[in-house]
């Protein structure tokens, strides 16, 4: 046998064990305790979004009433040159009463309009998150041509973003704690494991086996045990998302507004399900390394 | 093949399994290790095999010296000897075939060869037809020849047998003892570990007493 067919024999046989009652009760607690931190980062993910609010810091140009298309056209060209200014993006004024009419719900009151009331506006990304430089920057901008005012990014968002960050920060902390009590777990079903199998591990010892052949099928029920967890954590916040999702559109439709929770992307489930994996994977190789530190005799 | 040098073993507590053990055997040689209870027998196999290490004195073995190998390096060495065990210590929960296969399975043999590996070693101690039975199904003789062909399927140099004959009935001992006798002719050291008169009296080997701990002249 070539070692590709041996881990693949050794994997069919860890899946075919994984789908023992036993097991399946640990994936699930595994999965009830990664739900937990997976939820919340969920909501902080979402509440992120909702508010609109980026990592970065954003300086917002408005334009004069009188400035044509090509004064815009010209300050757009300062705006590459100038240092400090990573990148800037022209809102017309039409657009952005669109914008506005659009997620504001005012459509009867726009109609009422005789002008466009909005300017034209520049939404500059600065590549310092500095505040000394932010604001020098700002007022540097301020003093450009047709720009009649130059406004940071509200205090509120950044508040709200600081909030976000302590919630994300809490977040880590609870996974990590988690992340510890997974291993306790996935290592006391290994270690019931391996005492069924204490006969096969003696004998396979005594004529030759090495110890990554007595690890290897535990390390992959331990993975396998993990990746179900993690599968189940996610259904969980996928299940949970949904039944909030009606409810919530509802509260916002009362606003006048259309909001629908989102799940995290594929990146976040990759590394929600790898994550759980390699903690079962970890969590197994500490129970098997603790039990290969007392061999058996002969006789 | 094999030599012990000065080899004493105490465990903790103070009992002394064996003192200042030193002897040589030859390569083909067979050599039956015998004494009471309790003489230390069983501690001078584990010794050879690197299950437990002497408090003193070296044991080499295939020019290895066991009792310095690492532990990494401890299943290369066991996979050149053959383990025959009094309690058999046969796997229940599959067939014959598998048992017999383990020790190809555990040093990555092909599958074709394996199995014709496995068939040969079950047709030396006559229990071909029966590789599909558990274990459990055969009887005391019968798992002990399981233990034999999976002791010798991997055409190991060296055998260590311990209590070989220990609960048999004399016809599956007898029995036993041809088997031995077919694989001292091939050219296989043989070390047998026993207190059986019938068993010692009825093999060409030479004959190790041990007394408490001590080889008696």
């Amino acid at each position: 046998m070539n070692l590709v067919s041996i881990h693949w024999h050794t994997f069919l046989q860890a899946l075919g064990r994984l789908f023992r009652p036993t097991n399946l009760l640990t994936a699930l607690v595994i999965g009830v305790t990664l739900s937990l931190p997976a939820g919340l980062y969920a909501v902080i993910d979402n509440l992120r979004q909702f508010a609109g609010v980026e990592s970065e810091s954003q300086i917002t140009l408005f334009l004069q009433g009188s400035a044509s298309q090509a004064d815009a056209a010209e300050l757009a060209q300062r705006l590459r040159q100038t240092k400090g200014v990573e990148k800037a993006e022209f809102v017309p004024k039409d657009a952005a009463l669109k914008e506005l009419v659009k997620s504001a719900g005012i459509e009867d009151l726009a109609a009422t309009l005789e002008r466009n009331p909005l300017p034209d506006a520049f939404i500059v990304h600065p590549r310092s998150d500095d505040p000394a430089e932010l604001e020098a920057l700002r007022a540097e901008l301020q003093q450009l041509p047709k720009v009649d005012a130059a406004q940071l990014d509200s205090a509120w968002a950044k508040r709200f973003y600081a909030l976000l960050q302590v919630g994300r920060h809490g977040v880590l902390i609870l996974a990590a704690l988690l992340a510890v009590a997974l291993l306790a777990i996935v290592g006391n079903t290994i270690r019931l494991q391996i005492l069924t199998l204490r006969d096969e591990i003696e004998v396979s010892t005594l004529i030759g086996a090495t110890d990554a052949f007595i690890r290897r099928p535990f390390l992959y029920a331990g993975a396998l045990q993990g990746l179900l967890g993690g599968l189940v954590a996610w259904l969980v916040v996928a299940a949970s998302l949904l039944l909030l999702n009606s409810a919530v559109a509802d509260l916002a439709s009362q606003y006048g507004t259309e909001v629908r929770l989102h799940l995290p992307g594929p990146a976040d489930a990759l590394a929600l399900l790898g994550g759980a994996a390699l903690l079962g994977w970890i969590g197994a190789y500490i129970a098997v390394g603790r039990h290969l530190r007392h061999p058996g005799r002969l006789g | 093949m094999i030599s012990f040098d000065g080899v004493s073993k105490s465990y903790r507590g103070g009992h002394q399994a064996l003192r200042d053990l030193s002897f040589e055997i030859a390569k083909g040689e067979m050599a039956v290790i015998t004494g009471h209870t309790g003489a230390g027998k069983s501690t001078l196999l584990n010794l050879i095999a690197a299950i437990e290490r002497p408090t003193s004195g070296s044991v080499v073995v295939n020019g290895q010296n066991v009792s310095k190998l690492r532990r990494s390096a401890i299943p290369y060495l066991r996979r050149n000897l053959g383990l025959i065990f009094q309690d058999h210590k046969l796997l229940y929960d599959r067939t014959v075939f598998d048992n017999v296969a383990l020790p190809l399975q555990i040093s990555g043999f092909p599958h074709a060869e394996a199995a014709k590996r496995v068939r040969a070693a079950l047709d030396k101690v006559g229990l071909l037809e029966r590789e599909k039975a558990r274990p459990v199904t055969l009887s005391g003789g019968e798992q002990q020849r399981v233990c034999i062909a999976r002791a010798i399927v991997n055409r190991p140099a060296i055998l260590l047998a311990d209590e070989p004959t220990g609960n048999l009935d004399p016809d599956y001992a007898n029995g036993i003892i041809e088997m031995f006798r077919a694989f001292h002719q091939v050219g296989v050291t043989v070390v047998i570990a026993t207190h059986d008169e019938h068993l010692i009296n009825r093999l060409p080997a030479r004959v190790l007493t041990l007394q408490q701990g001590e080889m008696r002249p």
